[in-house]
């Protein structure tokens, strides 16, 4: 089978037709635009099923175990450093399969749901071209040969997202949003350029399978000498590893770089769904899985995987528990969710069923792609229907809306993890992997399901029950290809939780088989019973309960409101010490000298000559001061002082 | 010997004959129409390019005076292409102008200069070529002649340029008392890093740091950027510092390599101190001049960073980033120049909803921008990666550090532009614009330009090649 023409194809397309529709859409496809971008989408997305049918059941084992298939590799560029160059090619191995399959059925319903929802815009066209710009940029990042070439398309992945968030852009909010997830991405992205470097410094190669094979192997040369060299207590290839964490935290939005996702929110409800649901907020997860190898060697490194990702899973749980605004709850539930797959990673051994831990995670971004999308394609139909997002604002939606409702309570069970839900099992596993792994991490982990399942149906009873208010939609439910979306994603949240995914995917591509232990499965079901209990209690009706809990817990309730501050730190650190130390000194300098010759300039009258005005203002002669001191400067430090 | 004139020069020679040409007409009284004269030069610079391209020829002249290897042959090429793009760029400015040959007389005696100075091996000759290269630039600063700006730019940038020579003159003279000879290779034998050396070494570097407005050396840069004409600012900014830059390894990799250890120091601090004092300027600047020379200023910072490495590696990455920096710089002085001309608006706010109107200079502008902040995959990342790995091979990773913060600065004041041309929201936005061939063309060489460096790696394994 040609691999290599058929995975070249699922990239080419989405990249022309960004082109097609990015050049011409405005002009000659303003209708058809939409329906342009859905077909070539519909297109990759069987191409890419195909792909992972042929990959998984046919071609991909060799003796048991499934071997990376390189489809396509050339050198791109050669550095003249040690050897090092930079190929560019296409890599498939289970989990860049596996995603393939995700963001192009994910992406194939977003394009179907957008059809109707974006249906009055302005720049519908526009819209589409973006999306397509996306798609191609995520394919691109999850089939990388080398860390350089993820690099890469991670940073167009940033550039086509801060376009989608911005896509409102005469909205302020939407506006900044998009710059502050755009600039906080890329603050953790300098981690992940540092962590490249050290990474193809130290051991002569960018490739990721010549770096796995290079540094798993604890005999080997370029592992000994990152063990041995250390900076301030710690390894250098611990260095390496948590800086390209970095870079796969702020993606991911795990804590504390997750400031941007909340916001991130003011972009089209569609966008949502694609970017951080299911595609770029797991690029996290799936940067740390592809150095899995590397990665399971290093404690430390693993240490702070686990613990990050079980923070943020508590964290952003506890703050969903308070947010009325409905995408934000979605948000930090996405937050609390590739929590969980990150301290799956973190926990798991390697190998067999150690590498449980792996397979869990990888089980469950897959699953969750499927239920948090259909969450936020819902999350859009209620919004088109009740033209807000605060929860407030909605009630008794079950009878307006019957077949959102019914997905919408479907993917909450879901993600709550109710059985014989997708949802269940995969964090069943990553349960069982946290228990294997780190006792304390799932204790976090069986307290975050007991809130998620709380959260989703507080959402859920808020929006569905409670009393009907007054809504005036001009239009029903919303057209076929808003509904359809919904349907096909409930399908998918019902069937893949039957999937047998350890035997394909798994840390050393040996399969193994997992099995259900009833007796481990009786706390977790109990947490969500109980979860969901108390979010029928407090708000199937509406009542005075949750504000009297509110006003009982006091600061926590406040401080989780607020979300624990964590935006007002951030402010407190740029604005008060940042620019008041650094900006408004330079700014007085630049005020009081450079501006105010320029000033001077503008005042001076006609019938004195500026020249001569230029000159008595002095402040030449200031500039040759600073010049004839910073030289002498120099020549002082080094013959005196550095000898 | 008289066929080894005609080769290895043969660059100086036809910028020689452009100058004597323009000359003779003038002096002829020619009644030539301002574009007549544009185009004339516009192809002479071509056949300048084509022949730097064309004949490959090495070697010394003039008592080991003046060389040429391939590599200079390349950084000619460089410089001669940027001044191209200057020159289809001015179209609009110049063509109403009383005095267009007298601007190309002043503009190719500097581009003269910056040759003579590339193929010095020898202190003094450098010298001579530095000067050739920045008194005529300092009467085309002052070359719009109503502007009361344009001319104290011009006084200021005269006296300070003086002042930073005689630190460089006396820092060869003092040179020469220490070793006796001022030609490259005898300075490069007889050093050792003796305190007095290094006084100096530290008054050129002053000079050095003068042109490429380094910090500490860099205050005249700002006033002098904002009242030039900006087509000279661009000059400035890009052409006139490229030259400088290539003689400036050469100094220091082959005259200074034996103190090495020392100017690595002098450079890491020149480097920190010029990256964070431009990045902050930058960031609250109005005027989009203003905006690109600070903005300009922190690009130094990097090269410094890149140039501290010592290696093979590190002039491949110099050359090629001044190569990627002549594209992007000129490219955002183009867009600014023509609104500058058309509606003579330079301020950030005034491009307020560019996009509606003007689409294609906006994504332009969008494009040139992304690639000075250094965003993949734009050939400006590029730039800024090889010059990071090369000054990481010195595993410096706090000087790293602050270059990648720096970067993120940086990302926020280009992104600042972006915002506002294509985001913020503009009642009555400046109208389209409608841009002349010479112009368009200039935009042209420079997108592409952009692209096939940052998309193609050919062009940064033939430098490398040729440097090594």
């Amino acid at each position: 089978m040609n691999y290599a023409l058929l995975s070249a194809l699922l990239l080419l397309l989405p990249l022309a037709s960004f082109v097609v529709l990015g050049i011409w859409g405005r002009s000659i496809f303003r209708k058809a635009s939409g329906i342009i971008g859905t077909a070539v989408l519909g297109t990759i997305a069987a191409l890419s099923v195909y792909i992972a049918c042929q990959y998984f059941l046919v071609d991909g084992q060799l003796n048991g175990t499934y071997q990376p298939i390189i489809a396509l590799q050339t050198e791109w560029l050669k550095f003249g450093y040690k050897e090092l160059s930079i190929d560019i090619g296409i890599l498939l191995d289970p989990i860049s399969v596996m995603m393939l399959v995700v963001i192009t059925v994910v992406s194939l319903m977003v394009h179907i749901f957008s059809l109707g929802y974006m249906k009055d815009e302005e720049r519908y066209s526009t819209y589409f071209a973006f999306l397509s710009l996306f798609t191609f940029s995520m394919l691109g990042l999850v089939i990388s040969v080398n860390i350089f070439q993820i690099y890469m398309f991670w940073e167009l992945v940033g550039v086509s997202s801060y376009l989608l968030i911005g896509f409102f852009f005469t909205k302020p909010s939407a506006v900044a949003a998009s710059k502050k997830a755009f600039i906080v991405t890329r603050f953790a992205d300098l981690g992940f350029l540092i962590g490249i470097l050290i990474l193809g410094i130290q051991t002569g190669t960018l490739d990721f399978s010549t770096i796995i094979d290079r540094l798993s192997n604890p005999q080997s040369e370029a592992f000994i000498s990152m063990t041995s060299a250390g900076f301030l207590g710690l390894s250098t290839l611990t260095w390496a590893l948590i800086l390209v964490f970095m870079g796969g935290a702020g993606k991911s939005a795990m804590f504390p770089l997750h400031i941007w996702l909340p916001d991130a929110m003011e972009g089209p409800t569609p966008v949502s769904a694609l970017i951080h649901a299911a595609t770029m907020v797991v690029a996290g997860v799936y940067l740390v899985a592809r150095l899995f190898p590397v990665f399971h060697l290093d404690e430390i490194a693993m240490s702070v995987v686990a613990w990050v990702g079980a923070t943020s899973a508590l964290f952003a749980a506890i703050i969903a528990t308070t947010q009325t605004d409905i995408k934000r709850v979605l948000a930090y539930s996405t937050m609390s969710q590739i929590g969980y797959m990150m301290f799956s990673l973190g926990v798991s051994g390697y190998g067999g069923e150690a590498g449980l831990g792996f397979t869990a995670s990888m089980f469950h971004l897959f699953t969750h792609a499927f239920f948090k999308s259909l969450l936020f394609l819902g999350a859009g139909a209620v919004i088109h229907y009740v033209h807000s997002n605060d929860m407030t604002d909605m009630g008794g939606l079950r009878k307006h809306m019957p077949v959102t409702h019914a997905t919408f309570l479907l993917a909450c069970l879901a993600i709550a993890g109710v059985p014989p839900l997708s949802g269940f099992f995969s964090k069943e596993e990553i349960l069982l992997a946290a228990y294997e792994g780190n006792k304390a991490i799932y204790f976090i982990a069986l307290f975050t399901a007991g809130l998620t399942a709380f959260y989703m149906f507080r959402l859920y009873f808020m929006i569905f029950w409670q009393k009907e208010k007054h809504y005036d939609p001009h239009h029903g439910e919303g057209p076929m290809s808003m509904k359809l979306p919904l349907i096909v994603l409930s399908l998918l949240t019902i069937v893949t939780g039957f999937i047998p995914f350890a035997q394909y995917v798994s840390s050393n591509g040996k399969g193994f088989d997992t099995h259900l232990h009833l007796m481990f499965s009786i706390a977790p079901v109990a947490m969500v019973i109980i979860g969901i209990g108390v979010a029928y209690v407090l708000y199937q009706k509406a009542n005075d309960k949750p504000t009297n809990l509110a006003n009982a817990m006091g600061g926590l309730y406040k401080a989780a409101y607020r979300k624990f501050y964590i935006d007002e730190l951030y402010l407190f650190i740029t604005h008060k010490i940042i620019f008041r130390f650094i900006g408004k000194p330079a700014a007085w300098t630049d005020k009081n000298i450079v501006d105010g010759t320029v000033n001077t300039v503008a005042s001076a009258t006609d019938d004195v000559s500026f020249m001569i005005k230029g000159w008595q203002s002095g402040k030449v002669q200031q500039y040759a001061m600073y010049f004839f001191a910073g030289a002498l400067l120099l020549a002082f430090i080094f013959i005196y002082l550095w000898h | 010997m008289v066929q080894d004139f005609f080769l290895l020069m043969r660059s100086e020679l036809m910028l020689i004959l452009i100058i004597f040409g323009l000359l003779f007409l003038k002096l002829g009284n020619a009644r030539l129409k301002n574009e007549t004269v544009m185009n004339m030069v516009n192809v002479v610079l071509i056949a300048t390019l084509a022949m730097g391209f064309l004949v490959k020829d090495t070697g010394m002249i003039f008592g080991n005076m003046f060389h040429t290897t391939d590599l200079i042959r390349l950084e000619k090429n460089i410089l001669t292409l940027g001044t191209l793009i200057i020159s289809l760029q001015s179209y609009q400015w110049l063509k109403a102008h009383k005095h267009a040959m007298e601007f190309y007389l002043l503009l190719i005696s500097t581009l003269l200069g910056m040759f003579f100075m590339l193929s010095s091996a020898n202190l003094l000759m450098f010298y001579l070529g530095l000067e050739l290269s920045t008194i005529p630039l300092a009467a085309m600063v002052n070359f719009d002649l109503h502007k009361k700006q344009s001319s104290e730019a011009a006084f200021k940038m005269i006296v300070s340029s003086a002042f930073s020579s005689a630190l460089l003159l006396m820092g060869i003279s003092w040179m020469y008392g220490i070793v006796g000879s001022v030609s490259y290779s005898a300075i490069a034998a007889a050093i050792s890093g003796s305190p007095l050396e290094i006084l100096a070494f530290v008054m050129i570097l002053a000079g050095f740091g003068f042109k490429i407005s380094a910090v500490p050396f860099h205050l005249w840069t700002a006033d002098v950027y904002e009242g030039a004409p900006i087509p000279v600012t661009s000059y400035l900014s890009v052409i006139s510092k490229g030259a400088i830059l290539f003689v400036f390894i050469t100094v220091l990799y082959s005259v200074f390599r034996s103190m090495g250890d020392t100017w690595y120091y002098m450079l890491y601090i020149l480097s920190v101190a010029t990256m964070l004092i431009g990045n902050l300027f930058a960031m609250r600047q109005q005027n989009m001049k203003r905006f690109l020379a600070f903005s300009s200023i922190a690009q130094v910072g990097f090269i410094l960073l890149g140039i501290s490495g010592q290696s093979v590696a590190s002039s491949t990455s110099l050359i090629f980033f001044v190569l990627i920096y002549i594209f992007s710089n000129l490219a955002a002085f183009g867009v600014v120049s023509l609104v500058s001309s058309a509606y003579g608006k330079e301020k950030v706010d005034d491009y307020k909803g560019f996009y509606q109107t003007n689409p294609l200079l906006a994504w332009t502008l969008a494009i040139a921008l992304f690639s000075l902040a250094g965003i993949p995959p734009t050939a400006g990342f590029f730039g800024k990666f090889f010059l990071i790995l090369a000054g990481a091979a010195k595993g410096n990773w706090l000087l790293i550090t602050i270059a990648a913060l720096n970067m993120i600065i940086s990302l926020y004041y280009y992104l600042r532009v972006v915002k506002a041309m294509f985001m913020d929201h503009n009642a009555a936005p400046l109208e389209k614009i409608n841009t002349p061939l010479s112009p368009k063309i200039a935009l042209i060489i420079c997108i592409v330009g952009i692209l096939i460096t940052g998309l193609y790696s050919g062009a940064y394994e033939y430098i490398y090649s040729l440097v090594s």
